[in-house]
């Protein structure tokens, strides 16, 4: 433990030298950064996918798209842009503060803590560092132990193409974690769980850092009455967005779907076809998909179904391949309400259906449960869309698709309530990882005598009228044409 | 009667549950309330402040009455427009699609307010929390009683009290509200006190804004206009409720060669504005309690200190006044130097060149706010590249504060988040992005089963790349 104290003590004092050294300060080091990112996911893909094939049996198509096109996209967004990003910006000064000049400069915050995810592994490391980058912070990456082959990968590469003077990677469990969070930090960026989260704020509190909680939820799907090739569409992305993102292991997974309860039978049927055209039909031909895991989140998955009431609401899927981590795509039709499939967030690949009378009621049955990180809604009516979103709150809401949010660098991404707070994503990041720092210049010439006391009812007239813009009244004051303001106190 | 306080915020989350905050009708007739309160009411704000405080009139007015006001009125103003869902750019990624960012209230707020500028403090927040559509708790300090029971009085009367609650009270009350859970904490004060706000939000992932305080330095390069400079000094430090205010200047760093002059320049401006006995000078607010006052009379009786006096130290034990007080040369490990002074004392430190004050000041903590008094385009050039605070002001102090189009927040142990006009809506809404897609536009390249052809595709997709996305189309 003492070891572990030690390196990352010294990981910190390192990072905090380099930092007020102004390295990481200027436009060309951290442009320098991101290019070397674009280099090191560009030169190394195959090792990518390999370790991401290793961690979570995700398929190399999966594996670009959510992964490696993501930080790729990132980089490229931010480099474009970072320029605009660091000059400051005008603020605007009312007449009275003549001669002045005021504006807001974004600064880095000093040495940033990046906490990663195991189920997006590389994007969820390497997009919040190159916000922290774009930011000009120096940074102590530590990625996910349930993720070791990516992990190696990130611990390995990053000090041969980043600057690793500035920018670290510790590998490690929750020891390695414990030590950290009791460091001072200037910005912790979390992703993970809810119960986790807690205690990294918890930890940040002690010294005042702020952090950014990227948690979860149950994520749900309305799905009103479509039909036709709409309805198809809707299902396949569906599908696609629950199953074909890391095996729904993911923050803005689809967790359940709600729908009226005459389209149910439809929506089933539709499903099975879906998922036996996208992923095969036995547990152990699985194609296009992850596994789970670790067998701790494999037994927790398992054990939602072990619930008599739940088992028998499965209408399509239900096995395992315990030896391989496989659970199959599963569909349940309103499994109790009450049951820990329905209150804890499932992240895995079991979908259950909800059921109701109109799909109006969808709206409180969401408001019933903590907000989520993102609300789907499959519908073409507008009075519904504008009610639903008047009416739910939520992280981020999607009309008639799913997931595809992540790679929208113009979208803020984050949480609300207990789906977290704080928020990335294209100049979101950057944002997110600075300082906005007021700046006020004023000149020595035309000084305002009545702020300054001893004080009497001219100046006072004077600041009322000041307060108020009133430049006119001033003007009058100041030739004598005004009726001089009488205390309206005992005094 | 105990203070249940669970009962207040589930009152709250059912007012806020019934959509009535969300309107902009209800939170436009909050402002006026608020206007018309303070209008109605100035005379009992002015008294409060005085019994509380000592605070002269012209401060009362200045600082914190025209404050709330200029605040209201700039929220009545603007809230359509804030109100307005801004479009935001989609990417050939998502096309077809748009999207928009919605600003919506996180639901219920709680205020916990401060002493200092009990009336301003109190309703910028407040009024920032009304502006996003949010149901607020004000807590005032327990330390300015007569403003504390003076907003039961008028909040009460004037504000709609299913959606606007104050809780009055000390510890106790602040604990037990503290326990319950919040969509969004502000707290004004020390950092000893918000290590404890930011612990009890944690146990709910409650979001916060702490506006604490800190050292403020000022820097004071030598060839500047003096007595301009020596006057903004005086407002922004004694002019300032005493020198206890979060962005007053701490203390100055100037040469050793013009350290006589400042001291010069600040006694006879300061004789200018309080008069020969500025303890009986009607213009200088008291200390607040006789617990502080003992703090600030230990900091000048320190003995690394005590004969560094230079101006004043005079003292008013039974009116808990202490006179305008400037020390030079103090010792960096005296206790003056290593706590926020939060009085009207001001100690002096010199340097050889000016602009080894960056040193200085980097070796502390990040403040609130930071002061550099020059003519220097280098040295103002250096001094907002390298100096990190909450704010800076240049040949000004405070002042920066007042202008409702800059963020006013700290940064390290200054505080986290901002607020002010705009950013105050801001602070206190949830940003929530709404994508439109349509069923048309379908990619075949999302879904399995996967192929060469598909990855192929998808690299040009998500790098914009048309020409690539054309070849991977066409298999060439």
């Amino acid at each position: 433990m003492e070891e572990i104290a030690a390196r990352v003590g010294q990981n910190l004092a390192e990072l905090r030298q380099n930092f007020s050294s102004g390295r990481t300060r200027g436009l060309e080091w951290r442009k320098t950064q991101l290019r070397a990112i674009l280099k090191l996911v560009a030169e190394n893909e195959d090792e990518i996918f390999e370790a991401l094939n290793r961690d979570l049996g995700k398929h190399p198509v999966e594996a670009y798209r959510d992964e490696i096109g993501v930080v790729k996209k990132s980089a490229e967004y931010s480099l474009c842009h970072i320029e605009k990003w660091m000059a400051p910006k005008k603020g605007q000064l009312p007449l009275l503060f003549f001669p002045a000049k005021a504006e807001v400069l974004p600064e880095p915050l000093g040495v940033v803590l990046i906490f990663a995810s195991w189920n997006f592994p590389i994007s969820l490391a390497l997009d919040p560092l190159i916000g922290a980058i774009s930011a000009g912070n120096t940074v102590l990456v530590k990625p996910s132990e349930l993720a070791p082959a990516c992990t190696s990968f990130l611990a390995c590469k990053i000090p041969l193409y980043l600057d690793n003077k500035a920018i670290k990677v510790v590998e490690g469990g929750s020891d390695v974690a414990e030590k950290l969070l009791e460091l001072k930090w200037d910005k912790i960026f979390f992703t993970g769980s809810a119960r986790v989260g807690r205690i990294i704020m918890s930890a940040a509190a002690k010294h005042l850092t702020p952090v950014t909680l990227e948690l979860g939820g149950k994520c749900p799907i309305i799905l009103d009455s479509l039909s036709g090739s709409d309805l198809k569409v809707a299902v396949k992305r569906i599908s696609g967005g629950k199953w074909g993102a890391c095996a729904g292991q993911a923050c803005i997974g689809i967790d359940y779907v709600i729908v009226q309860r005459k389209f149910a039978p439809v929506l089933v049927e539709l499903l099975k076809k879906c998922i036996k055209t996208l992923y095969g039909e036995e547990v152990e031909n699985l194609k296009n998909i992850c596994r789970i895991v670790n067998k701790n989140h494999f037994g927790r998955i398992c054990n939602l179904l072990e619930d008599p009431s739940v088992a028998a609401s499965i209408v399509y899927g239900g096995s395992f391949d315990k030896q391989n981590l496989f659970i199959e795509p599963t569909i349940l039709l309103d499994p109790p309400l009450d049951a820990e499939i329905m209150t804890e967030e499932i992240f895995g690949p079991l979908l259950p259906i909800i059921t109701l009378d109109e799909v109006e009621e969808s709206i409180e049955f969401i408001n019933a449960r903590p907000k989520p990180l993102a609300i789907y809604v499959f519908t073409k009516n507008k009075t519904f869309k504008e009610k639903l979103l008047q009416e739910t709150s939520s992280g981020s809401v999607i009309f008639n698709d799913t997931m595809i949010q992540f790679i929208c660098d113009g979208l803020p991404f984050g949480g609300v309530g207990e789906s977290g707070f704080g928020r990335y994503h294209g100049k979101y990041s950057f944002d997110t990882f600075s300082h906005e720092k007021a700046v006020l210049h004023r000149s020595f010439f035309l000084e305002l005598e009545p702020r300054h006391p001893p004080w009497n009812g001219f100046k006072l007239e004077f600041i009322r009228l000041a307060y108020n813009f009133d430049y006119i009244g001033l003007l009058q004051l100041l030739l004598g044409l005004r009726r001089r303001y009488t205390s309206r106190t005992v005094h | 009667m105990a203070l249940d306080t669970a009962a207040v915020v589930a009152e709250l989350r059912e007012t806020f549950a019934s959509g009535k905050t969300k309107s902009y009708e209800w939170r436009v007739s909050q402002f006026k309330a608020i206007v018309k309160l303070t209008d109605e009411h100035e005379k009992d704000i002015i008294e409060a402040l005085r019994s509380d405080l000592n605070k002269p009139e012209h401060e009362a007015f200045v600082h914190e009455i025209s404050g709330v006001k200029s605040s209201a009125k700039l929220a009545m103003k603007e809230l359509r427009r804030w109100m307005t869902p801004e479009k935001a750019k989609t990417s050939l990624t998502t096309f077809p699609s748009s999207a928009e960012i919605v600003s919506e209230p996180l639901g219920v707020i709680l205020v916990i307010s401060t002493w200092n500028y009990p009336f301003l403090l109190s309703f910028e927040a407040v009024i920032g929390a009304i502006a996003a559509g949010n149901t607020v708790v004000l807590k005032p300090s327990e330390i300015a009683p007569a403003m504390s029971s003076l907003f039961s009085k008028l909040l009460g009367e004037y504000m709609d009290s299913s959606a606007v609650k104050v809780v009055e009270g000390a510890v106790p009350e602040t604990t037990a509200l503290l326990e319950q859970k919040w969509d969004k904490i502000i707290y004004t004060g020390s950092c000893k006190v918000g290590r404890i706000v930011a612990a009890a939000a944690a146990k709910h992932l409650t979001p916060v804004i702490l506006e604490l305080g800190g050292k403020c330095p000022v820097i004071v390069d030598t060839n500047i206009n003096l007595k301009v400079a020596a006057r903004r000094l005086i407002s922004g430090k004694w002019g300032c409720n005493s020198g206890q205010t979060c962005v007053s200047p701490d203390y100055i760093i100037t040469t050793k060669e013009f350290a006589p002059k400042l001291v010069d320049a600040l006694a006879r401006e300061l004789e200018k504005f309080y008069g020969k006995e500025p303890l009986k000078s009607p213009d200088l607010s008291r200390i607040v309690n006789s617990s502080h006052f003992n703090r600030l009379t230990q900091l000048m009786d320190d003995k690394k200190v005590s004969g560094k006096i230079v101006h004043g130290g005079q003292r008013d034990k039974s009116n808990l006044k202490i006179a305008p007080t400037i020390l030079l040369d103090v010792p960096a490990d005296s206790l003056i130097m290593n706590e926020e002074i939060f009085g009207p004392l001001l100690p002096i430190i010199t340097v050889d060149k000016v602009d080894e004050g960056f040193n200085v000041i980097k070796a502390r903590e990040k403040p609130l706010a930071a002061y550099l008094f020059t003519n220097d385009k280098m040295l103002k050039e250096e001094f907002i590249g390298s100096v990190s605070a909450g704010g800076l002001s240049i040949n000004e102090t405070t002042l920066h504060c007042t202008i409702l189009t800059l963020p006013f927040g700290g940064v390290g142990e200054s505080g986290m988040g901002s607020y002010h006009g705009k950013y105050s809506f801001d602070a206190f809404s949830h940003k929530k992005p709404v994508l439109q897609r349509s069923f048309a536009g379908e990619t075949a390249a999302r879904y399995p089963p996967y192929t060469p052809e598909k990855l192929r595709f998808l690299k040009a997709f998500l790098a914009g790349d048309i020409l690539g996305i054309f070849r991977a189309l066409f298999g060439w």
